[in-house]
């Protein structure tokens, strides 16, 4: 069939041009890349300081070119077009910087309390983090938990019965997000296995097979089993 | 603002998918002589009057506006190529045809942008249109198959940018539901955590799905 071989082609020539992309990837694709992965996973990711580093003195660096392109009054299109290529690049490092900020706001509390997520933050984002949540816990407890009865002046939990911190916002890892992989990926177990079906008569879901992903093929998968391939990079959420 | 558009609406605006999309390379046969640009998103250039270059569709579209180009429309939106995407999209009620992940921003970049520069551009608009649509019904149909599968991954072989967009918040917290409600270590957590306020709010919690 004609359709048929013409997609043998397609996916053949997509997989080397992934293959080129990856050598001559300019960092303003790298940070797009980062940018959209940021925005579709549910909780915070790795900061990437150092392509944010070269991407900051890249645009500065464009800054000045287009500031001596002026001085000399060069071509009014010519520099036209490099503002409009710095403007993009400059919303995408705001937008990225934001949505983190975003996230780092709604889940202060449990990225404080968790290292690993903490960890994730730039120098700054640390900064930020400390101090939002020591002024919302001093508004808080100024204006409500101080006045509230002895067990339930808790900013973390309901009261001081609750095992769980459970006023604290936590980012849901069962939320599920729309990825690809670039390389083949066998055996990603779905089920949690620590924490399901030890109840034994309760359990009546059963085990699903391990999902099997093929390069290029986008996939609606819950966050938790993929977390860890989207950590390392192998797989890209859209 | 950048990065607020509202994750229940969907997750990337509209805008944000276009600006994704003006990435993407196109032809262009500029009618001016200009210097190579030596962009932060990549070099493009020199461009020579006549001489076929390959640029982003924001660039193109740049130059387009000054007058500086014109656009050639890639080779998919051609009517012949999409008649026979329409076709096979009908053809097949599973299958999806290979498109650009960004073929519905494109078209309707190139067709606010450079209207002139598309042969047959009624025909192009209505094909895709068309397209859109069967592919877009197709989709609502093989939802329903989705329940069926209870799974916790879905196969969405090639859907474009903005059709997984649209899919997106009603078929991820489907499938959400789906997963809370199979959840085995629901009930006997229920009744471990002594946890008062939930409870009431959402009754649904403790009640057992039937198994299908």
């Amino acid at each position: 069939m004609a359709t048929r071989d013409g997609d043998g082609e397609a996916s053949l020539s997509r997989e080397t041009d992934d293959l080129e992309s990856l050598i001559s990837m300019t960092d303003v694709e790298r940070l797009k890349t980062a940018w959209r992965q940021e925005k579709a996973a549910p909780e915070i990711l790795q900061f990437e300081a150092a392509l944010i580093q070269r991407v900051r003195e890249q645009i500065q660096l464009m800054e000045e070119t287009i500031e001596d392109f002026v001085e000399n009054s060069a071509d009014p299109l010519t520099v036209s077009l490099y503002q409009m290529d710095l403007d993009r690049t400059q919303f995408l490092l705001r937008s990225y910087l934001r949505i983190r900020l975003q996230k780092i706001e709604k889940y202060m509390f449990h990225i404080l309390n968790t290292d690993e997520l903490f960890n994730r933050l730039s120098r700054e984002e640390k900064w930020f983090a400390e101090r939002c949540s020591n002024d919302l816990k001093m508004h808080l407890e100024e204006g409500i938990l101080s006045k509230l009865p002895g067990g339930y002046q808790s900013i973390l939990k309901q009261t001081i019965i609750s095992e769980e911190t459970d006023m604290v916002p936590k980012p849901q890892l069962d939320a599920f997000v729309v990825c690809k992989t670039k390389y083949f990926l066998g055996h990603i177990q779905l089920e949690d296995i620590n924490n399901g079906n030890t109840g034994g008569g309760q359990s009546y879901r059963t085990l699903e097979e391990p999902l099997e992903m093929e390069p290029n093929v986008m996939h609606f998968v819950r966050y938790k089993p993929i977390k860890k391939f989207v950590e390392e990079g192998k797989i890209e959420l859209y | 603002m950048a990065g607020q558009s509202d994750p229940h609406v969907s997750l990337f605006s509209a805008e944000e998918l276009e600006f994704m999309a003006e990435d993407e390379l196109v032809e262009i046969v500029p009618n001016m002589r200009m210097e190579p640009l030596n962009l932060l998103c990549g070099d493009y250039g020199p461009f020579f009057p006549q001489m076929v270059t390959q640029v982003p569709v924001w660039l193109a579209i740049a130059l387009k506006k000054r007058g500086k180009c014109s656009i050639r429309p890639p080779e998919w939106m051609s009517v012949e190529s999409l008649t026979r995407i329409l076709e096979s999209e009908r053809e097949s009620q599973d299958v999806f045809q290979v498109l650009p992940f960004h073929y519905v921003e494109i078209s309707k970049l190139l067709f606010d942008h450079a209207p002139g520069d598309i042969p047959d551009i009624y025909m192009v608009r209505s094909l895709i249109e068309d397209i859109r649509d069967v592919r877009f019904h197709k989709f609502e149909t093989s939802l329903e198959s989705f329940e069926a599968a209870r799974s916790s991954a879905v196969r969405i072989n090639n859907l474009s940018a903005m059709e997984v967009n649209i899919a997106r918040p009603f078929v991820s917290r489907a499938l959400q539901a789906f997963y809370k409600h199979t959840s085995p270590d629901l009930v006997p957590n229920a009744e471990t955590v002594p946890n008062r306020w939930q409870q009431p709010a959402d009754p649904g919690q403790k009640r057992t799905l039937r198994k299908r």
